[in-house]
């Protein structure tokens, strides 16, 4: 999947008026920051990739959209392990 | 040689959070058991690999990965789910949010790219590190901290998820802002 594609950042954010200069000093719910440079990438890789800034979600955001997601999760986690899997495991554990 | 008891206990304690993160992937229970069950085998067959003591969690989470990409991928059936047909193959609702959220909340993650959704879930969900998330996605920390950024940017986009505390507390507020209080 090409992630550069996935750079367009939800307008919807700011409401319809988008982002005037006044609100660019105002801290945002969505925050440009630079990219973090990792040394361990491959700089060839690196250097065919369009610079852009990267943009945070606000605490606010992340935090909602954190709740959700362990919502989500934990619902499936309380289900339990399906005995077919628990036998799997307990027969595979027995086998010599 | 009979797999050790302690060993035995540590996997079936990983079950469910395993099973959880392969929901989260496929988005299909059925396909997610039989990637589960997939996973077990394979990691019980190659149980002397494993070195006691090591992070059993990530070591499968890290088979169940490397399984759902090489195998349900080649089918061409990822859960970049539009017409919402992945909700429908779910059975759980969670007691604590509405059943709208939930769903909405399950649609719009089934529409990430799946290397964004596996890196938010086990950072966001399965309790990994970015470090532990990256040695499982075979990927730089940076990559993987920049695909959860992206995921929650993205989620936060089609949920249209956003704080107005920021601004203020009102919409008049916000309007006043952006009308540029220059000078």
């Amino acid at each position: 999947m090409d992630e550069s594609k996935e750079g367009r950042v939800g307008l919807k954010l700011h409401g319809r008026m988008g982002k005037s200069e006044a609100m660019k000093s105002h801290k945002t719910n969505v925050e440009a920051v630079e990219p973090t440079a990792d040394a361990s990438e491959n700089p060839e890789s690196m250097a065919k990739r369009p610079h852009r800034p990267e943009i945070r979600l606000g605490r606010e955001a992340q935090a909602r959209i954190g709740e959700l997601l362990r919502n989500m999760y934990n619902s499936y986690v309380n289900q339990g392990v399906p005995s077919h899997l628990a036998d799997l495991v307990r027969r595979l554990g027995d086998e010599g | 040689m009979k797999l050790d008891p302690a060993i035995r206990d540590q996997v079936l304690a990983t079950v469910p959070s395993l099973r959880a993160f392969a929901i989260s992937l496929c988005g299909n229970i059925d396909r997610a058991d039989d990637l589960v069950q997939e996973t077990l085998l394979r990691a019980l067959a190659h149980i002397d690999s494993f070195e006691p003591g090591t992070n059993m969690p990530a070591w499968l989470f890290t088979i169940l990965r490397n399984l759902f990409r090489s195998e349900y991928r080649k089918r061409r059936r990822e859960v970049e789910d539009a017409d919402g047909r992945y909700a429908e193959t779910l059975k759980s609702h969670p007691e604590q949010t509405g059943r709208v959220e939930f769903d909405e909340f399950r649609t719009a993650l089934a529409k990430l790219p799946s290397d964004q959704r596996e890196a938010l879930i086990l950072v966001g969900a399965s309790g990994f590190s970015y470090d532990d998330a990256a040695a499982i996605c075979g990927c730089a920390v940076g990559t993987i901290k920049s695909r959860v950024n992206r995921a929650r940017t993205r989620l936060a986009d089609l949920l249209a998820i956003d704080s107005v505390d920021d601004f203020g507390p009102d919409r008049a507020t916000r309007a006043v802002l952006a009308g540029g209080g220059r000078g």
